[in-house]
């Protein structure tokens, strides 16, 4: 399919209504009949009741927290393991515009707007938590400032990301609403907010780790270290990483007539690249691990129920993708890559749970096992940001070509922002380069 | 170039300012010692103590709680709840009676549901107890996860859900009155005052009766020191009590964290900008 004709006709045209234009986007586009469709509607649907359930009849209606465990998957999967699977937009963005490789050019809107809406949509489930949402406001606004607290800390990290990452990417949204001027403001923004967003995401990647540094008596002594902030981090890396490979490759496959030719070309390469880069933090996190394990001297846990769980997230979850992605990368074996991200995925799930719920307390009688409202509003919020990036990718410059004028536009201010996919049949110079101005 | 260097300076100006707004003093001045031996404090001699339940029935009065339904009983652990901010539990310990001991909130020195709490709802005050403020808390429950005591309590039934724990009694405090467990206890198991005078009233006791007590103050040092104080005849293990909870206070351990935070925002951008100075192509303009 020539995407140059379909980019002329998807967006909005010069002079064309803004308002007639976005009503007629609201429209579905695509088959309606999809399996994927068919499991998660119902899904979607049944968490929106189960959300109004929960405001009505109160956490203890409708999940298993406790006095004795006032976290759960709520905090410990859709918060401290989403925000770890959206650790890619920081990383991407890092390679692409502080290091410029310009390789991985092509798939930084897409890793920036999966990572925003994983931000909205998890980092938003956490309203779900709180006992008092109508009190969120207080940490951002009058003389509530909690400042010796970690997750002040990580509250405004949060805030201030999620506008970081839709500066990034609202040169898309731009572009998709054919708004030159206001392209051509967010445009020159983009580095600011990449510099920033890197900063914060640093922050509040080891900050979600710092959190459990309060409970040094309550986390299990194998999973408690003072460098849970340090572990959190690198294990980001990893995470972004296999969700950027796993993301890539079912993107490749559903939107595989928005994708130009040069870009499926160069598709395996960045694959390659991706893993290389997390098999390399699997390796520096295996290490730090096992440094923090001598260090803490805690070889007697190792064989208990406990110390097996370890056992099976250290080898099963590290020590196995690691292999799994050195093999693929030289192989150049697609399968293999996308085992390896799968396997790194449920890995870093189970040692994000590790942290949050399952070391912690190990020792109580009665130990925390979510209810099945608190599973399905999960799945419902996993499904949502599915649907929400699905929706965003169908009309604005994600995978598809940007519109002509852009180049121009780019040319014009000597702008190196990314394009969604950079031109299919009429560019040969321009092809999955960023524009560069030469005068 | 010159755009790289104002870059430079607005984030330098950005970084400053968001230090200069959270502000040193405000953010590390949990872990500045100070002397607690005039705060409020309470000392629970547990030799005294005879199980009658006399501090929980006036607790719950105070507080408009229904009375407690069930008694201290051996081989059953009564835990604190929304309801019942201070229980008594009976113990089977070494020596041939049972021990009874009070539980409510040890009223921290340096508490970590303080250091925990994003809204300053969790709040230390100047008198020595530990207050929680109905109008800032957005019900997160970091203080539940973070008190080494697992003290605060959430009320999951309701959903305006209020954190319930024990207060020292702050309002009576203020009306000059002190607290209601206090008052109602016929042993004078449980005394009031000032956290140094009681902690003098320990050691004397003690050191009077070398064979009723052992040879130490729990909540003297325990996590940094307690306004709450616990004599015992028997080691505080075997009355339940935690005894590896360390002596560090709670908000050192995320300190080394938190100060990393100004300095990661303030040379984190300018080694990113001068990175992607560094690797600059010649065709490459900004």
């Amino acid at each position: 399919m020539n995407t140059t004709d379909n980019a002329t006709n998807v967006y909005r045209r010069v002079g064309q209504d803004l308002w007639t234009f976005l009503l007629s986007e609201l429209k579905p586009k695509g088959k309606m009949l999809t399996p994927f469709n068919i499991i998660s509607a119902p899904i979607i649907l049944l968490g929106l009741i189960l959300i109004v359930l929960r405001f009505t009849k109160g956490l203890g209606a409708t999940t298993n927290l406790n006095q004795e465990f006032p976290w759960g998957i709520w905090i410990g999967f859709d918060v401290v393991t989403g925000v770890a699977f959206a650790a890619g937009a920081y990383l991407v963005t890092f390679m692409v515009y502080v290091l410029r490789m310009e390789k991985y050019h092509a798939i930084v809107r897409a890793t920036v707007l999966n990572g925003f809406l994983a931000y909205v949509f998890y980092a938003g489930a956490l309203t779900l938590d709180l006992g008092r949402p109508w009190k969120i406001i207080n940490p951002i606004i009058g003389n509530s400032f909690g400042v010796s607290s970690v997750l002040f800390l990580v509250a405004w990290h949060f805030l201030l990301y999620m506008m970081a990452q839709f500066i990034e990417f609202s040169p898309a949204v731009a572009e998709w609403l054919g708004l030159k001027k206001l392209r051509k403001v967010l445009g020159s923004l983009t580095v600011g907010a990449v510099v920033f967003g890197i900063c914060l995401s640093m922050l509040h990647q080891s900050g979600l780790g710092a959190l459990f540094l309060l409970a040094p008596a309550k986390i299990h002594p194998l999973w408690y270290t003072e460098y849970i902030p340090v572990l959190f981090i690198v294990s980001s890396v990893f995470a972004g990483m296999s969700i950027v490979i796993i993301e890539g490759t079912i993107s490749h496959r559903v939107f595989h007539h928005q994708i130009s030719a040069e870009h499926h070309a160069k598709h395996m390469d960045i694959m390659v690249g991706l893993s290389r880069l997390a098999a390399a933090a699997l390796f520096v996190y295996f290490f730090m691990k096992i440094l923090v394990l001598v260090h803490g001297m805690h070889w007697d846990e190792l064989l208990t129920p406990m110390g097996y769980l370890y056992l099976l997230e250290m080898i099963g979850f590290v020590v196995l993708p690691f292999v799994i992605f050195v093999m693929g990368a030289k192989n150049r074996n697609r399968k293999l890559l996308l085992s390896g991200a799968v396997i790194t995925a449920v890995g870093i799930i189970f040692n994000r749970l590790n942290v949050s719920v399952i070391a912690f307390k190990w020792y109580a009688p009665m130990h925390y096992i979510p209810s099945w409202i608190e599973i399905v509003i999960t799945l419902a919020v996993v499904f949502g940001e599915i649907w929400a990036f699905r929706w965003v990718v169908n009309r604005m410059p994600v995978f598809m070509e940007s519109p002509q004028w852009v180049k121009h536009l780019d040319e014009e201010v000597g702008q190196t922002v990314p394009q969604g996919v950079v031109a299919g049949v009429n560019s040969e110079a321009a092809a999955l380069q960023p524009v560069k101005i030469k005068k | 170039m010159k755009t790289t260097r104002r870059k430079f300076l607005q984030f330098t100006g950005v970084a400053a300012g968001a230090t200069m707004l959270l502000g040193p003093n405000n953010a590390f001045g949990v872990a500045v010692t100070r002397d607690s031996s005039q705060q409020y404090a309470m000392l629970h001699d547990t030799t005294r103590c005879i199980g009658c339940q006399a501090c929980e029935r006036a607790c719950c009065e105070k507080n408009g709680f229904p009375a407690p339904e069930t008694e201290p009983e051996i081989g059953h652990e009564r835990v604190t709840s929304p309801e019942a901010l201070t229980v008594v539990n009976a113990k089977l310990t070494g020596k041939t009676t049972s021990v009874f001991c009070k539980t409510q909130c040890m009223h921290c020195d340096q508490p970590a549901c303080v250091s925990a709490c994003l809204v300053n709802a969790m709040y230390k005050t100047a008198e020595g107890p530990v207050i929680w403020k109905e109008d800032k808390c957005m019900g997160c429950r970091y203080c539940m996860i973070a008190c080494p005591y697992d003290v605060p309590k959430f009320e999951y039934g309701s959903i305006n859900p209020r954190i319930r724990k024990c207060v020292m009694c702050y309002d009576r405090l203020q009306e000059g009155k002190i607290p209601a467990c206090a008052e109602a206890c016929p042993q004078e198991a449980i005394l009031f005052g000032k956290r140094g005078d009681l902690l003098d009233i320990a050691r004397k006791r003690i050191y009077d009766h070398p064979s009723t007590y052992i040879r130490h103050i729990y909540g003297e040092n325990e996590v940094g020191g307690t306004n709450m104080l616990y004599l015992a005849s028997v080691p505080f293990e075997q009355l339940g009590f935690r005894t590896d909870l360390g002596t560090t206070p709670y908000p050192e351990y995320t300190k080394t964290f938190l100060y990393s935070v100004p300095l990661a925002l303030l040379l984190a951008p300018a080694f990113m900008l001068g990175l992607r100075q560094a690797t600059k192509g010649k065709n490459d303009k900004d």
